[in-house]
């Protein structure tokens, strides 16, 4: 595993670490900084400002505290104690808030201004977007719906969204239970997911890549394990993910037939899969879940071992989600899995 | 207000505390010894070390939590917390820190400083001060009661509904916390509306507004914020109740209740209280770093303007803890700029700082050195709020650490380093004793030291995209190491609080003995001995500039202050007051005695809400009736007081 050291990465020489991680992460090729950016023409807007204001930030702390110790070292009193040293009022000093202050607001207002462009640009997108992406926030999982005109295009998936590269996206974003926040830094801000109220804004990547998401309001036990996944493609590989998505997997294997039949009987009543009776509506639609990179909302790879363990006993690595543990028999078990495992 | 013909003409005595009627104060003005005494208590010397001590308390047991969760966080993947054991301590972390330490502590300060520094000998409204804190003491119980049945708040101190509400939070855990924080709003406003009357009537002849110590003005301004802002979350809190024992809908989204109103009513109170937990904070500094520096603070007219300034702007910026809830463009940016602009009366107050360093002598203590560090710490949260008052940056910055680090710079920077400062500045009078200087060193050190590298590097933690309040996180995110220091920093920072607590335990029985004065103060708190004997002063002093005792070698003000010689107002339990503007005599107050009813109260009150979170509507019904029976008793008028015609000349 590399990890970057922090200085280094200060330095702005933040390396990609491409599909590292620990058991429990997920892949992702950036972690979630958002000093650097893979968010076009917004994120750029966005973190040359964030970048503008905190040089500002650690110039003004480096120069006020300068001088609070220049201003000890050179003035301290030799006295010993309070008591010894006189009493005395030697110039008034209110010179030094005049040309403090009045430097302060120059530089305020100039922050102010680059503050209010900035917030003008990243209001709305420089094109209409093309693609309208539904986001809605679960405990703790996201459902995601692709819009389009064609109705027989539209489809749902979960906990990892594509969207083509160089083009502006518009998510609309709302939430089944509580708030929500969905975030994925190095592509853009974040927007808040809220009851009764439909958000709307607009991302666009700027280089093709796996970004990692998460939740980022506080929305009860396992806010911590509410991650998302943004798979930026180039277009041409985005139309065939998405076509891939609309096209229902078939097997002519029995043993993934007994295996449909159970996971209808097992899982049927909170989960979906296109092109099954599977139609609940409680949990994550499952079509197309091998073609996922992670598991339980970018909490696990997506590997078969970690799918049968999540199965078997979904409260040990995420406890408090609101998936039962369906206490399944070995045969039951693989019997399911094998039906998922063809679910590229 | 006109001064008229007075109805008596009281006695001037000379000599200060030497005076003759001393013996006589001392008989009517102490409480009785023992356990009665220690209960219905109305001096505010005793209220305000309690103040001090309960806060410290509270301190101490938010510093535990924060350890636990630190231990939690050191490292990716831990598991020595539940998910629902980690969601419990912070939102009690914050409740204890924001609510019951940090403005408590300042009341404690204020409660103990307002007479003394006023020239005066009691609060004006000396049994609602009791009543105050122990109102303030059993909504912290209140609240904690929540750990002893194993479910305390778990939506962190912002609360944010529909989370907080019956459908996804079934137990008691916030009704304990609204409930507990209706019943420290009620402590919380009649502390406020004390200070405020204390501040405009009860002061020594000739003090008038433009002669206050500064921290006077720090908390009478937040005590205006505390009457306004206070009823947003009083109500927000009710109405959450309601919502979750009655099925009302106010934030009820499944019913079009509206879940943003809760963030606009609790961020409506919640951003001005931050200015109420950092001002009189601010207030101490400048009264206190003029001490050291040997000369009056600079600029103590744009100062006060600044504080007063920053208290008004506080309630116009309370959207920029919503700017990523969707709403709508020019309300963004209005917050925004507003936001910014509220640095500038901060600056003010930095550079009058510095200037005050500059153009004195500073003289090195443990107290001095508080003080020049919180300056940089004030600047480091205050240039991380700029940060955030940008829509664009916050919407990046909001929710991550360096929120988090960007709070603490605020909490701890701007509020626990001058309240440390100033327990060392005014511990001597307290107790009579000198805190330790060489510990002090010890202290403030590992304070320092501790503080910033747990909080430096978590602006990088948030930077680095680590949300808050997650219980734990992914290895491979970077986030790892820097968690790592932040818990050794957490670590070394609280053995440097519990190094203070150390020093108090020694000094306040083996300190260096101090004399009335032992920092050569300006102000008249510094007149009285060390302790002050129950009655603060024999006889009333009147001023004559801001510095009473330096205005020989200041050459400040016209004519001379007189500390020495005053009117005794010794015919039972008497106080002058003045006219709020000139500070010229007006009346004088009959001041009531020691009484139980303020305490009764607040058994009363606090039995009734524990009968509305246990749904004992009975109980509660008769506790409301108890407690109007007690305000009868309370509010009897009495001889004494001069509240039964002919009575005015005792």
């Amino acid at each position: 595993m590399r990890r970057h050291s922090v200085p280094m990465a200060m330095l702005g020489r933040l390396t990609l670490i491409a599909g590292c991680c620990g058991p429990a992460a997920a892949r992702a090729d950036v972690p979630m900084t958002y000093l650097r950016t893979f968010g076009g023409m917004k994120g750029l807007q966005i973190t040359a400002l964030t970048w503008g204001l905190l040089i500002l930030s650690i110039v003004v702390v480096v120069i006020t505290s300068a001088l609070v110790l220049v201003g000890v070292l050179i003035r301290r009193s030799r006295a010993g104690a309070a008591e010894r040293e006189p009493v005395s009022q030697t110039g008034s000093g209110v010179q030094w808030i005049y040309i403090g202050v009045g430097i302060s607001t120059v530089v305020l207002a100039a922050a102010m201004v680059w503050n209010g462009y900035t917030i003008a640009a990243i209001n709305s997108p420089p094109r209409d977007p093309r693609l309208t992406i539904e986001v809605r926030g679960h405990q703790w999982w996201w459902e995601v719906r692709y819009l389009s005109e064609d109705q027989s295009r539209i489809f749902e998936t979960a906990n990892e969204i594509h969207m083509p590269v160089g083009e502006p996206v518009r998510f609309k974003v709302s939430t089944a239970d509580v708030i929500h926040s969905f975030w994925v830094p190095a592509i853009g801000d974040k927007i808040d997911l809220i009851p009764n109220q439909t958000n709307t804004t607009w991302l666009e990547a700027g280089r093709a890549g796996v970004y990692r998401g998460q939740c980022a309001e506080y929305c009860g036990g396992q806010h911590a394990h509410m991650g998302i996944l943004l798979v930026a493609q180039e277009p041409a590989d985005f139309e065939a993910w998405w076509r891939h998505q609309l096209t229902p997997v078939s097997s002519a294997d029995l043993a993934v037939q007994e295996g449909q039949q159970q996971f209808v009987l097992h899982c049927g009543a909170c989960h979906s899969i296109r092109g099954t009776r599977a139609g609940g509506r409680l949990g994550p639609d499952l079509s197309h879940l091998m073609s996922r990179r992670s598991l339980g909302a970018a909490t696990l790879p997506n590997t078969i071992g970690h799918l049968s363990g999540w199965i078997a006993d979904p409260q040990r690595v995420k406890p408090g989600n609101l998936m039962p543990t369906l206490d399944l028999s070995g045969p039951e078990l693989a019997s399911i899995r094998a039906f998922l495992e063809v679910q590229k | 207000m006109t001064v008229g013909t007075y109805d008596r003409v009281p006695a001037l005595e000379t000599g200060g505390h030497a005076a003759p009627a001393a013996s006589q104060l001392t008989r009517l003005w102490e409480s009785k010894p023992g356990i009665s005494g220690w209960l219905s208590t109305v001096d505010h010397k005793e209220l305000g070390k309690r103040y001090l001590a309960t806060a410290f308390i509270f301190l101490a047991l938010g510093g535990i939590e924060a350890l636990m969760m630190r231990l939690q966080l050191a490292q990716p993947n831990q598991h020595l917390l539940t998910p629902e054991q980690y969601n419990q301590l912070f939102s009690m972390h914050g409740i204890t820190m924001i609510f019951l330490y940090a403005q408590p502590i300042l009341s404690g300060f204020s409660v103990y400083l307002f007479p003394l520094i006023l020239g005066t000998r009691d609060m004006a409204f000396p049994r609602m001060n009791a009543f105050s804190y122990w109102v303030y003491l059993a909504a912290g119980l209140f609240m904690y009661a929540s750990f002893l049945v194993g479910a305390a708040p778990n939506d962190g101190w912002f609360n944010y509904v529909p989370f907080a509400l019956k459908p996804y939070n079934p137990g008691p855990n916030m009704d304990f916390y609204a409930l507990g924080m209706i019943l420290l709003g009620i402590s919380t406003t009649a502390g406020a509306a004390n200070f405020l009357v204390t501040m405009l009537r009860t002061r020594a002849a000739g003090m008038s507004i433009n002669r206050l110590p500064i921290l006077t003005w720090g908390t009478t301004t937040t005590s205006v914020g505390i009457l306004f802002s206070m009823p947003a979350v009083s109500l927000a809190f009710f109405m959450l109740w309601l919502d979750r024992q009655f099925g009302t809908h106010f934030f009820d989204s499944t019913a079009r209740g509206q879940p943003l109103l809760w963030q606009h009513l609790f961020w409506m109170f919640a951003h001005p209280w931050v200015y109420i937990i950092v001002l009189p904070a601010m207030g101490i500094v400048s009264d206190a770093l003029p001490i050291f520096c040997r000369r009056p603070l600079v600029g103590y007219t744009v100062v006060v303007l600044a504080t007063i300034a920053t208290m008004v702007m506080g309630f116009g910026v309370w959207l920029h803890h919503m700017f990523a809830t969707g709403l709508p463009f020019l309300a963004l940016s209005f917050f925004s700029g507003a936001s910014f602009v509220i640095t500038i009366p901060s600056a003010v107050a930095v550079f009058a700082w510095i200037a005050t360093i500059w153009t004195g002598r500073p003289v090195i203590t443990t107290a001095f050195l508080f003080f020049a560090g919180f300056i940089s710490m004030f600047v480091i949260g205050g240039v991380s709020g700029v940060m955030t008052a940008s829509v664009p940056a916050d919407r990046q910055l909001t929710d991550t650490y360096f929120v988090v680090a960007h709070i603490h710079y605020v909490l701890i920077g701007i509020n626990l380093f001058p309240v440390m400062g100033g327990l060392y500045v005014w511990f001597p009078k307290m107790t009579g004793r000198m805190l330790n200087e060489r510990l002090g060193r010890w202290n403030f050190w590992m304070v320092f030291i501790g503080f910033n590298l747990a909080f430096l590097p978590m602006h990088w933690t948030g930077l680095a995209g680590m949300p808050r309040r997650i219980y734990t996180y992914p290895d491979g995110m970077g986030w790892g190491t820097v968690n790592m220091v932040t818990t050794v920093g957490s670590f070394v920072l609280a053995l440097g609080v519990l190094l203070l607590l150390i020093n108090v335990a020694i000094s306040r029985r083996h300190g260096a003995v101090a004399g009335p004065n032992p920092w050569d103060g300006p102000t008249l708190e510094w007149t009285t001995p060390s302790p002050p004997p129950p009655y603060n002063f024999a006889t009333m002093p009147a001023v004559a500039s801001r510095h009473p005792l330096w205005e020989d070698r200041l050459e400040e003000g016209m004519g001379k202050s007189s500390l020495q010689r005053g009117m005794v107002l010794a015919n039972g339990k008497e106080m002058l007051a003045v006219t709020p503007l000139d500070g010229l005599p007006d009346a004088i107050l009959k001041m009531p005695e020691d009484s139980y009813s303020p305490l009764v109260a607040t058994i009363l009150m606090t039995a009734g809400f524990t009968g509305l979170l246990l749904h004992w509507w009975w109980f509660a019904g008769a506790c409301v009736f108890l407690l109007l029976a007690c305000l009868v008793v309370w509010l009897w008028p009495e001889r004494t007081l001069g509240q039964i015609a002919g009575a005015r000349h005792v």
